[in-house]
């Protein structure tokens, strides 16, 4: 089995270096970052914290490079997925390919260039410390399922959870993979943003109960939404919330919009809070709070430019 | 007649009052710090911007030391207050005491130290302070006041203090009932000064943009809308519209400068991660619709974020950006 990774920023290095620990697949991991990707195929990639894991897919900046894949893992930041799909989808032409990324609409954006598309949501977590070295910062596990306007074949599906599973990221194959998908997005739109504006870690949010009460607010909207569009959610996002900021868990973890906002990076935003906000307004839903946190994000996006 | 005042506080506004009001009464400061007293009787206040010139006047750090007068201006930030009222009180028998705060609540506070009549001052001044005893003014705009309901402030001595503020170089209003003007600003710091505060955005055109759905002159004006229905629930009828303060202040730049964009104070507060008056402004407002039975829940939203803001800086004291 051939699998490429398109987007080997945090999650896609623990795919890439998981994966490329089994024999009977081979790994590509596409990526920008001339720095990381040079690193990788001199030392391999690491992985450290939650498990310590060294992986050598090989790795590439130039998409032509890319022979046919059985799989693609699209693992960019939510606004890079069109150019990420765009360069790479020749690799993909007789297969599957997959999102694991943040939010909502990375689906929709590579079945414009992919004809069999998988849902999926990760729930693992890490950052890059520096080029080939990611830390491991929470386990967790992965749902993929059919991406419904586009989807792929059942059993490619499930022989793709299998490898990951078999490397050490457990994975379900499901009919429905939206339950699981709208469950995190409700859980990054109500904690990331909360995090990136106060500094916060998870942990520290959580605890704070007036903050807390902010959190499940912002949980209301995004079940409202989810609810309106027949959307079971297959778990509760607030007892994800409250899971995440045990002490053992995710209680230190800087949410990944909180790195973006003190790296001074574009963040995910508009594909989590907006994209809540933008179902509610198509069905009807009224998602102020979603609304508000989004502008204080947008704001601090716009605050980087301004003279000082 | 209003002859000697007494200032308490020399932080921007503070310093303003006294250095200007000094040119037409006796002034005396009392400041938290000795060194800022220390600086002030040594090298005079000097003001420059709007204003260009240095003040001679009293500074003490020790109540004790101050002179008599006839007008005592709490010019601290809002939550400290309590402890400045305390270490006047028993003191200034027959002054008057205005408050000059950002928010709402403050003249309660004064009232629980002592029997002064009370005067209720909001401001539209603002600078930015260079050292001790250096005030750059930025903003020549105008001090509101008014008498502060139920403590029996007649309105000659408003129209007195504002007389003295005017003969001494700046803008003010004397206004029977504060009350409107002063709802109309706590819901334009509510929401320009928390929303600067977590965006790191000084007060610019982004607040008044409304085309694109996440732009964030709608939160500004979701904001504003929010804050009007406490007002009407809580029987206020607004002086300014505060949405079209924040037009007026992001579109025509008050100063006359083109690019100028104002930093507000709770922003500057972030900046230094120093304490803000969320509690007294965004706070204010929150219990004022507790109050009346109406939901707040944007104000309420942006006061939980502010505060879990300044409590980043006592978990992470050394934590900066990477």
């Amino acid at each position: 089995v051939r699998i490429c990774i398109v987007g080997c920023g945090a999650v896609g290095s623990l795919f890439a270096a998981t994966l490329a620990q089994l024999d009977d697949v081979e790994v590509w991991a596409f990526d920008a970052n001339r720095a990381h990707v040079d690193a990788i195929n001199a030392s391999g990639l690491r992985l450290s914290g939650a498990d310590d894991v060294l992986g050598w897919p090989r790795a590439t900046s130039v998409a032509d490079e890319l022979p046919a894949c059985d799989f693609g893992i699209v693992a960019t930041k939510a606004m890079h997925t069109g150019a990420a799909v765009t360069a790479t989808a020749h690799a993909f032409a007789d297969g599957c390919v997959a999102s694991v990324q943040n939010g909502i609409g990375n689906e929709e954006e590579i079945a414009a260039h992919v004809a069999r598309v998988i849902r999926g949501t990760t729930f693992p977590a890490g950052r890059l410390l520096a080029p080939g070295h990611v830390q491991w910062d929470v386990k967790g596990d992965t749902t993929l399922g059919p991406f419904e306007p586009s989807p792929a074949p059942l059993a490619e599906i499930e022989r793709l959870a299998a490898a990951c599973t078999r490397a050490g990221m457990p994975t379900h194959a499901v009919a429905d993979a939206r339950g699981p998908q709208w469950r995190k997005v409700i859980f990054n739109a109500a904690t990331n943003p909360v995090g990136a504006i106060t500094g916060l870690t998870h942990g520290r949010v959580c605890e704070d109960p007036a903050l807390r009460r902010l959190v499940s607010s912002l949980v209301d909207e995004g079940k409202a939404v989810a609810a309106a569009q027949g959307i079971e959610l297959d778990a509760d996002p607030e007892e994800l919330i409250d899971h995440a900021a045990r002490p053992d868990v995710a209680y230190d973890h800087k949410a990944s919009m909180l790195q973006d906002v003190e790296a001074g990076r574009a963040t995910e935003i508009d594909f989590l809070n907006g994209g809540i906000a933008r179902f509610g307004r198509e069905l009807g839903v009224p998602t102020p709070l979603n609304d508000a946190i989004r502008a204080l994000v947008k704001g601090i996006e716009r605050s980087w430019a301004q003279p000082r | 007649v209003i002859e000697r005042v007494c200032v308490v506080g020399a932080g921007t506004i503070g310093s303003l009052c006294a250095a200007h009001l000094s040119r037409v009464a006796e002034v005396a400061v009392l400041a938290r710090r000795p060194e800022q007293a220390a600086a002030i009787e040594r090298d005079g206040l000097r003001i420059s911007g709007k204003s260009e010139f240095v003040a001679r006047l009293h500074a003490t750090d020790d109540p004790a030391q101050l002179p008599p007068a006839d007008l005592v201006i709490i010019a601290t930030k809002a939550h400290a207050v309590d402890a400045a009222a305390a270490r006047l009180a028993g003191r200034f028998p027959g002054a008057a005491v205005m408050t000059i705060q950002n928010g709402l609540g403050t003249e309660e506070v004064v009232r629980r130290h002592g029997d002064w009549p009370i005067v209720s001052a909001v401001t539209f001044m603002s600078g930015t302070r260079r050292s001790d005893a250096h005030v750059e003014y930025e903003l020549d705009t105008a001090t509101w006041m008014g008498p502060y309901a139920g403590t029996g402030t007649p309105f000659e001595l408003v129209q007195e203090i504002d007389e003295l503020f005017r003969r001494s170089g700046l803008h003010s209003e004397a206004l029977r009932d504060l009350l409107p003007a002063q709802w109309s600003k706590v819901i334009f710091n509510a929401t320009v000064n928390a929303v600067a505060a977590l965006t790191d955005l000084p007060h610019n055109r982004l607040f008044a943009e409304r085309n694109d759905p996440a732009d964030l002159g709608h939160l500004v004006h979701g904001l504003v809308e929010e804050g009007k229905r406490i007002a009407a629930a809580a029987g206020v009828r607004l002086r300014d519209d505060p949405w079209e303060m924040n037009v007026r202040a992001v579109t025509r730049g008050e100063t006359g400068m083109s690019d100028y964009a104002h930093v507000p104070s709770m922003l500057e507060d972030v900046r230094h991660r120093q304490r803000t008056e969320v509690d007294f402004i965004s706070g204010a407002l929150v219990r004022e619709a507790e109050r009346c039975g109406v939901e707040a829940p944007l104000h309420t939203a942006l006061w939980r974020l502010v505060r879990a803001l300044e409590r980043s800086w006592e978990l992470s004291p050394a934590q900066e950006p990477s």
